[in-house]
């Protein structure tokens, strides 16, 4: 079938490269000027606006500001403070990017991110996000369908799982500069093929409208909101196909902590904390807890893709 | 030889006002909206971190003394007095703002999550050290017994500080730099003292 080409302008005919790089330097100076992680320098940048449609997938749940979800952050590549990534992500370039799509297809190739903001229709994905410490926000994504970029590379049939990896660059990226390396680099993330192909999973590369900022993954992260936040990995270098379950960060962190599934389940506590119920963030100091759902309430779409399976041992 | 004066010019008193300056910044921060997107778990986690540097800088008075002959007694009972508000405070945090009063998940909290159990030992460990400290209960338990009892302290802070390691994911380095300094202080009073050159 052919797609339908929406007249969207390439990004970067869209911001002169003169406001990036002024933006570049406006973060750098917001960032020593924040105050204790409080306030981030992000809600002020100007950010390329993206041309989208809406999408019946989306909830129809109250979003968080931008500030709230570009603010608060886990992206330990700047650091593990939930202000850091906002403080510190300004220094990350994010052109030219291209991801590396190989391992079992039979069109191995490269997909460069103009190529995804150009000739895919971008949709706004309004999902809830559930992270693993029990805090959760509302996010208006704009992104793809992550089955309609993958389906290009003629995935071979003994493709049982699809690899993903984030950019390694210390000298932009603080936290792995370190020399105490709190996370083993580069970050790494896995899903099932049906997971991946699933059409709730997309790539994203925008919120709120407008391209992603650095600190939430820019330029392009995966969202797969039935699952705990950290196995939506974060500005994408390399997708590969696979045989066998691929290797996730926190799995390696902690594998009793952190299963490879990690699908959303009020029923499974994490061992040390409950998963019972959880903030949204944007209510304020008396923000009202609310129960956390199974699948993080997309329970309806994917609870058949783990038909027979028994959660609490692939949590 | 004798201290410098300087070392003690200060009433005792001026450790409250400088001890309070923290919670006086973050209440004008939550009436600031400053504290970010999750201003509950900001506040938690901040009063809980100075309760830790309090309750740790209360424990380095006896090392000063002995190692660097740098006697700030007088300001100890002011530094354990305020350590256990931001304590308290931050037990209030997590009873009020975090779970709500949801008595049944604090409940199961403190009996299934470690981290709370021994988080809740520390304070209850804590609980008689603050209502203790004062002249009164000292003349009453004699400078011995009262001294043995706040040995307490010691079990309290090493909780607080795994209490903080128990809570975060992998390993950052704050809480483990807690932890090791609370040994440290713990670990330098079973150094025996050395032999008096002088005769007391």
């Amino acid at each position: 079938m052919p797609v339908y080409r929406y007249p969207v302008p390439p990004a970067s005919e869209i911001t002169p490269k003169d406001t990036i790089l002024n933006r570049r330097a406006f973060m750098a100076g917001a960032a020593g000027l924040a105050l204790a992680g409080g306030i981030s320098g992000a809600s002020a940048q100007e950010r390329p606006k993206l041309t989208t449609v809406e999408s019946p997938l989306s909830t129809d749940e109250a979003p968080n500001s931008l500030e709230d979800i570009s603010g608060y952050c886990n992206f330990y590549e700047f650091g593990t403070g939930k202000g850091d990534p906002a403080k510190y992500a300004g220094s990350l370039t994010t052109r030219p990017w291209t991801i590396e799509v190989g391992g079992l297809v039979n069109n191995p190739g490269t997909v460069d991110i103009e190529d995804l903001l150009s000739n895919y229709t971008l949709e706004d994905r309004i999902y809830r996000l559930r992270c693993v410490e029990a805090w959760s926000m509302v996010v208006p994504w704009v992104g793809i369908p992550l089955a309609s970029l993958l389906s290009k590379f003629d995935v071979q049939g003994s493709a049982k799982y699809v690899a993903f990896e984030t950019l390694v660059r210390p000298e932009e990226m603080p936290g792995q500069a370190s020399s105490y390396k709190i996370l083993p680099w580069p970050y790494v993330e896995g899903l099932r093929l049906d997971e991946a192909m699933h059409p709730l999973t997309i790539l994203a590369v925008g919120v709120h409208g407008e391209v992603l900022p650095n600190q939430n993954g820019a330029p392009v992260r995966l969202v797969v909101p039935w699952k705990y936040g950290f196995k939506s990995i974060k500005s994408i270098v390399s997708i590969r196909f696979t045989e066998e379950e691929p290797p996730a960060t926190w799995n390696i962190q902690n594998p009793r902590e952190y299963g490879f599934y990690s699908n959303v389940n009020p029923a499974v506590d994490h061992p040390r904390w409950s998963q019972a119920s959880e903030r949204r963030i944007g209510g304020g100091l008396f923000a009202k807890r609310i129960d956390t759902l199974p699948f993080n309430g997309y329970g309806e779409q994917v609870a058949s893709l783990y038909d027979g399976m028994d959660l609490k041992k692939f949590f | 030889m004798a201290q410098s004066k300087a070392w003690t010019a200060l009433p005792s008193w001026t450790v409250y006002l400088l001890g309070l300056l923290p919670a006086a910044f973050y209440v004008v921060a939550v009436f600031a909206n400053a504290l970010g997107p999750d201003p509950a778990k900001a506040l938690e986690h901040a009063l809980g971190e100075w309760a830790l540097r309090f309750l740790i800088a209360g424990l380095a008075i006896t090392p000063l003394m002995r190692f660097a002959r740098i006697n700030l007694v007088k300001y100890r009972r002011a530094i354990g007095l305020t350590a256990f508000l931001y304590v308290v405070l931050h037990l209030l945090v997590y009873l009020v703002l975090d779970l709500q009063f949801d008595w049944g998940a604090i409940g199961k909290d403190i009996i299934k999550r470690p981290y709370i159990t021994i988080g809740m030992a520390a304070f209850a460990l804590l609980v008689p050290l603050a209502v203790t400290s004062n002249n009164a209960s000292i003349r009453r338990f004699g400078a011995a017994g009262w001294r043995k009892l706040h040995r307490l302290v010691y079990p309290a802070v090493l909780l607080g500080a795994v209490h903080y390691l128990m809570l975060v994911k992998a390993w950052p380095p704050e809480p483990i730099v807690y932890l090791l300094i609370a040994v440290a202080l713990l670990a330098v009073r079973l150094v025996k003292p050395a032999r008096r050159a002088r005769a007391a």
